[in-house]
């Protein structure tokens, strides 16, 4: 019941391996601290699910980025009332989103195309105003939520005193700070990819890659897609979910602005960029998308001056003008640029580039007489 | 009023279009295992009749019985379910994916049902039912593009893959609309033949079509429509004896 194709199996061994070894290869690139690995891990899951929903499915959401804010608000109120263990947190932030994107879906999935879009990007919108001003008991408006010394934690008091400062998250007593905390999310990355190559090689995924292609057929052919896009949608709302609550776990702290449509149109970027309906794309984006965010934003005139160095006087002072518009608080250019190029020249996303490639070097490879055995290439 | 023999019902169906009666009192019984063949010109209705059948269109007055089951207000999904496949005009299939993969969707809405959260299983694993559709597409004369992606197939193998999809069903009964419309006489002629083929399976059919080589090789029994109602019903040379029908339709032809 639980074999894996040996291809699958490849994939998710390399794909696991990647991951655990990104402290060592992500070091050149100046990428290798725990902080930005952590957002590597939390929101690539996070377009690990989307994927499940926009790749699989096709539909396509505007406004996942409400289930990772209740992902979030729902384990930082777990910290809060019953235990600083992250455990708790990440299965009651499964829950509430799970719950939360089952009532969404179920009115959003009534349309589909543009008119589904819509509909979530109404519901998230909804959702961060109510978080950001209508519910500020629950979410702390705009300060965000985050943890207190007063924190009733009931569960943590039935077995020790209150310590004197505010608590930072553990898991089973291991605190979650620096490449732990890093380990820990990649751990949940591992996880959660390969729960979505078994969804996306099962019987279920394939009904889901019927609806995307031809819904008029399946419903022709005795399916009732309602269950199923709804199924995807609750499944995906729970990644992000889950997303959330591990963001919230590495630096507690919840706020509105994580709802906000932006960051339900960052995750669509991340899928898009990757390559929509790959395994391994949509991560491949959200780690591009992070790595831009936080390594071009930190560029600076200075860092310009030295690189532009040896270019002639004048020259190199146009060349650090020009440059600065594309990095610090400019980075967003930048990005905008590299969406364009992949989307005009590869709408497939990275993962087409890596297939033209590859096969390429097949091509270039069959040359030699009788190499690799020929395989055919299952049609996706 | 309804025999045993009879195994889809159309009962006093009328269809309105605003002011358009685009069905006036049809009543049609099909027998079980025959092939019955519905023609007239275009705007006859032909295509409103079937998707009231099949559920798209809910008829003004008037009820669809399959088997002891009335079909009015059920959705396609539930219709198939009881045993209805339809093969479109263009033909319906999932281009992105594989034939075998086209083929085997169905496959699994018959083992299933409507619904099934089949995630612990691979598809791999499948291997019942991936015997089934190779066998299938064997059937059909498609084995060796199996591997293809569905939209990439000529016209002529797209509906003998939707063929196929339906075939794999085993349905009681098969609505075919206008197979071989926009087909060359090549792909027209094959068409022709696999239906032959799976007629000899006693498989119940209803085929709309204005091709009348085709429906004249195929039919048992044909109806005739003419601006919403039926004109004449009857065997092929009953139909092609009456005068009425001659001079309307046939004549030109025949």
């Amino acid at each position: 019941m639980l074999t894996m194709p040996r291809n699958d199996l490849l994939l998710f061994l390399g794909f696991a391996i990647a991951v655990l070894t990104m402290p060592i290869w992500m070091a050149p690139f100046g990428a290798a601290y725990p902080d930005l690995l952590q957002r590597f891990m939390i929101y690539g899951l996070f377009a690990l699910g989307f994927n499940i929903l926009f790749g699989l499915t096709g539909y396509l959401s505007f406004g996942h980025a409400a289930f990772f804010g209740v992902g979030s608000y729902a384990a930082v109120w777990s910290m809060k009332l019953l235990t600083i263990d992250a455990l708790p947190a990440m299965i009651f932030a499964l829950i509430i989103s799970g719950i939360f994107a089952l009532a969404i879906g179920y009115v959003s999935l009534r349309r589909s195309g543009i008119y589904f879009s819509i509909l979530t990007l109404a519901f998230a919108q909804m959702s961060y105003n109510l978080a950001y001003s209508v519910l500020t008991p629950i979410t702390n408006g705009e300060t965000g939520l985050q943890l207190n010394i007063n924190d009733p934690r009931y569960l943590d008091r039935m077995f020790s005193a209150a310590t004197p400062s505010v608590p930072s998250p553990t898991m089973l007593g291991l605190p979650l700070t620096g490449f732990t905390g890093f380990y820990f999310c990649a751990g949940f990355l591992i996880i959660a990819f390969f729960i979505a190559q078994r969804i996306t090689g099962s019987p279920f995924g394939m009904m889901l890659k019927g609806i995307k292609s031809n819904q008029t057929r399946m419903n022709y052919t005795g399916f009732n897609t309602r269950p199923y896009t709804l199924a995807a949608f609750v499944i995906s709302g729970m990644y992000a979910g889950l997303a959330g609550s591990l963001l919230a776990i590495t630096d507690p702290l919840a706020g509105a602005e994580r709802m906000q449509w932006t960051a339900s149109g960052e995750v669509v970027l991340m899928t898009i960029l990757g390559g929509a309906g790959t395994l391994v794309g949509p991560v491949i984006g959200a780690w591009l998308i992070k790595y831009f965010e936080n390594i071009f934003s930190a560029i600076n005139e200075n860092m310009l001056a030295r690189f532009w160095d040896f270019l002639p006087d004048g020259l190199d002072h146009a060349a650090v003008v020009v440059s600065a518009k594309f990095v610090g608080e400019g980075w967003f250019l930048t990005l905008g640029l590299v969406f364009v190029l992949i989307v005009v020249f590869l709408p497939g996303g990275i993962m087409e580039g890596v297939r033209r490639i590859a096969s390429w070097i097949d091509r270039n490879r069959k040359s030699t007489p009788k190499s690799a055995s020929p395989k055919t290439q299952p049609a996706e | 009023m309804t025999n045993s023999n009879v195994v889809l019902h159309v009962a006093d169906v009328h269809k309105r279009f605003g002011g358009l009666h685009a069905l006036a009192d049809i009543d049609l019984q099909v027998e079980e295992g025959q092939t019955h063949a519905i023609i007239g010109p275009n705007g006859a209705g032909k295509s409103t009749l079937l998707n009231v059948i099949i559920g798209k269109l809910a008829p003004t007055s008037g009820a669809v019985v399959f088997d002891g089951t009335v079909l009015t207000g059920k959705k396609p999904y539930q219709i198939n379910q009881l045993g209805i496949a339809r093969v479109f005009q263009t033909p319906e299939i999932f281009a992105d994916l594989s034939v075998l993969q086209n083929v085997m969707i169905p496959a699994l809405a018959k083992r299933d049902g409507a619904f099934k959260l089949n995630m612990l299983r691979t598809l791999e694993s499948e291997t019942e039912i991936r015997a089934e559709a190779e066998h299938m597409l064997e059937d059909v004369g498609m084995i060796s593009r199996r591997e293809m992606a569905a939209g990439s197939l000529s016209r002529g193998d797209k509906r003998r893959m939707e063929l196929a999809m339906c075939l794999i069903q085993r349905p009681r009964l098969l609505l075919l609309d206008e197979p071989t419309a926009g087909m060359s006489r090549h792909d027209t002629n094959t068409t022709i033949e696999l239906l032959k083929k799976i007629k000899s399976r006693g498989m119940t059919k209803v085929i709309i079509e204005h091709d009348m080589h085709v429906v004249f090789s195929l039919a048992d029994k044909i109806s005739v429509l003419a601006q919403g109602r039926i004109i004449a019903d009857g065997t092929p040379d009953q139909v092609r004896g009456n005068p009425k029908v001659q001079e309307a339709y046939l004549g030109g032809a025949h």
